[in-house]
């Protein structure tokens, strides 16, 4: 064994391996220099780096040998080191070296103790045992929503028996807050999109001097998809995610747990009323929305295409039949039903931390988005089929 | 039942001399798990009539989780909790729901509903479980909030009173319906010492005065000792009671080192 110096820079040696007298398995490593975290790359993770030359010991003694500065980086070296000694079946005595580092290892556990006694989970290294946590993972999903969509339909029985229990107190403020206080925001959005749906409109039929087919365009895109869609991508993320965030505090807080254990279900407490709410205000505000957009347009047609009012709304009645607002609000009720179910299912089986609320608000939203987009696609493929 | 539990058996048929006494709670065979890990199992003890019963034992070791098996939250792996003669987690979702009627629940955070006032809190129970008139209810609901020591702040919502008034609001909800057992989840967590004591003189003052059976899941040792009658000790390493009896003679005899150097803070 030949004596070894690791050294951060000329100046500076951190160990110093020598081999122990009168013992050829033993060595002593003399630690020195400043161990101190974030002065650079200098720090050696553990003793046995192929670089420094240990060898087959049975023994390795620490002591101290112009150690001026120690701190953590220190100790991580020194526990590291103690660790893989002991996998190695070699005996590390650390007496020598101050008593605060001495303290510090006994405090991180003693080597194998950890691993022994306490459950292990690994990160998935192999992509088959990945993808079968992920397949459980969507299993418990999917039997989530199912036990969830049974619970509604079991909630809505008692409603209708008159025996479900709910606060018409909450009712009324869930109906407040999805609708006077969505006005402003659904305002906005759905009179730009008039003027959008106008312009694109506008550029293309002024080119076969039918700009008068603006209020055609802008009506029935409004009244049938656009207004419903857009209204509801609002409630998603203002109703959906405020009812996953509400349910979601409740349920970290135990007040969920509280309602179960008082015999109250939480299905028809806090469920059903929001469900209410948006299957009644979704409708509304969709109709709202539709007139906005029109009226968008109709200023656009008199700005750019010198079409009066008058002639817009002439134009728009003609082909605006009850037939097509009745339409447009089907879809409203169905898209305010799956904003509530998803708001809701997330808030019900959101986890116990804060983090949770999070992920459950942002899923809700998503998954509110997707599933209205999805049911746009098919009820506009049924209305196609059914000729209406 | 297991070698453990034999041995526990006998040891608590010391502690529960009083044959005369009604065994309230029997816990049998009991196996709780979360997604096939196993949290305890092969837990058996009784629960006598009007005793506080202490479920104790270190961070993380089920205590919480068998409370929630005995409320109706979890259902349990494997075993049996009967309230009386009555399976309940045998029993059909009716008949679990009127025995769960009998219980009162101080959940660890309070748990009130943050959306209504104290006395909505506790209105909101007898609504569901009485025919009583409103302003009876309300006259309830102020009676319940000033045993707790709550008068004057009936018509404040959760978020306006303190961690200790919640935890008593709590509490004032949970006797809405004078019920025959109540448990407590961690009653001290977040309290300070003189809560504390408030609290379990409180818990005391419920037992001796409606001669409720308490249940109190803690690991707060002058609680344990101030208000417990007996108790089980959940162990986190063999994940099974390794002690059942009075903590007193748990002190002075425990079954294993662990129950000594858990009731003493590891200074004995």
């Amino acid at each position: 064994m030949q004596h070894f110096h690791f050294h951060r820079s000329e100046q500076e040696t951190l160990f110093k391996i020598s081999p122990s007298s009168g013992d050829g398995d033993a060595v002593t490593v003399s630690l020195g220099g400043e161990w101190r975290m974030g002065s650079g790359s200098g720090h050696p993770a553990t003793l046995f780096d192929p670089k420094h030359p240990i060898g087959d010991v049975r023994s390795i003694t620490f002591s101290q040998d112009g150690l001026a500065f120690w701190d953590s980086s220190l100790v991580s070296f020194l526990k590291r080191t103690r660790d893989e000694a002991h996998e190695k079946n070699i005996a590390i005595d650390i007496s020598q070296l101050p008593l605060g580092i001495q303290k510090l290892l006994a405090l991180s556990g003693s080597a194998g103790k950890t691993d022994a006694e306490m459950p292990v989970y690994k990160k998935h290294s192999s992509i088959l045992l990945a993808l079968g946590f992920s397949s459980l993972r969507w299993t418990h999903t999917f039997e989530d929503t199912l036990e969830f969509i049974g619970e509604l339909m079991k909630s809505f029985g008692r409603f209708f028996r008159g025996k479900a229990h709910f606060r018409m107190v909450d009712l009324l403020q869930i109906l407040r807050d999805c609708s006077a206080n969505s006005v402003p925001i659904v305002t906005l959005i759905s009179f730009l999109f008039g003027i959008i749906l106008a312009f694109i409109g506008a550029a293309q039929l002024k080119m076969f001097g039918a700009e008068i087919y603006v209020a055609d365009l802008v009506g029935i895109a409004m009244a049938r998809e656009m207004g419903p869609m857009m209204t509801a991508i609002i409630l998603a993320g203002r109703c959906g995610a405020a009812f996953a965030a509400q349910i979601g505090t409740m349920t970290v807080n135990e007040e969920v747990d509280a309602l179960k254990t008082t015999g109250i279900s939480p299905m028809d407490f806090l469920v059903l009323p929001r469900i209410f709410s948006l299957a009644v205000m979704t409708p509304l505000l969709s109709l709202y929305a539709i007139f906005m957009g029109i009226l968008g347009g109709a200023i656009i047609a008199q700005l750019m295409l010198g079409i009066s009012f008058l002639q817009f709304v002439t134009e728009a009645k003609m082909i605006l039949t009850p037939m097509q607002f009745g339409l447009g609000l089907i879809k409203s009720f169905i898209y305010g039903i799956l904003i509530a179910y998803a708001g809701c299912l997330h808030g019900i089986h959101c986890g116990k931390s804060a983090q949770s609320v999070g992920v459950a608000t942002t899923s809700a939203v998503v998954v509110g988005i997707i599933t209205v987009v999805m049911a746009a696609a098919v009820t506009t493929y049924i209305y196609n089929v059914l000729g209406v | 039942m297991n070698e453990a539990a034999t041995i526990l058996q006998t040891t608590s048929a010391a502690n529960t001399p009083g044959e005369s006494r009604e065994v309230h709670i029997r816990v049998r065979d009991l196996t709780m798990a979360y997604d096939g890990l196993v949290i305890q199992h092969d837990l058996n003890f009784d629960i006598y009539r009007g005793e506080v019963f202490i479920v104790m034992g270190s961070s993380g070791c089920g205590k919480s989780t068998l409370l929630r098996h005995c409320i109706g939250l979890i259902r349990p792996a494997a075993g049996s909790i009967f309230y009386e003669k009555m399976d309940f987690w045998g029993s059909t979702e009716k008949e679990r729901q009127q025995m769960m009627r009998r219980f009162g629940i101080l959940y660890q955070s309070g748990a009130l509903w943050s959306s209504m006032t104290l006395s909505e809190n506790i209105a909101t129970v007898l609504e569901r479980y009485t025919r009583l008139s409103k302003s009876e209810i309300k006259d309830i609901a102020y009676l319940k909030l000033s045993l707790v020591g709550l008068s004057g702040f009936e018509e404040f919502y959760p978020s306006d009173i303190s961690g200790g008034m919640r935890k008593r609001a709590g509490l004032a909800r949970a006797m809405a319906l004078d019920p025959e057992i109540l448990f407590f989840d961690e009653p001290s967590a977040g309290l300070d010492p003189i809560s504390s004591r408030n609290l379990d003189d409180l818990i005391l003052e419920i037992k001796e005065s409606m001669g409720t059976t308490i249940v109190v899941v803690t690991h707060e040792l002058p609680s344990i000792f101030a208000i417990g009658d007996n108790s089980v000790f959940l162990d986190a390493n063999t994940k099974t009671m390794i002690g059942y009896g009075s903590p007193k003679e748990l002190l002075e005899n425990p079954p294993q080192p662990i129950i000594r150097e858990f009731l003493t803070r590891g200074e004995q």
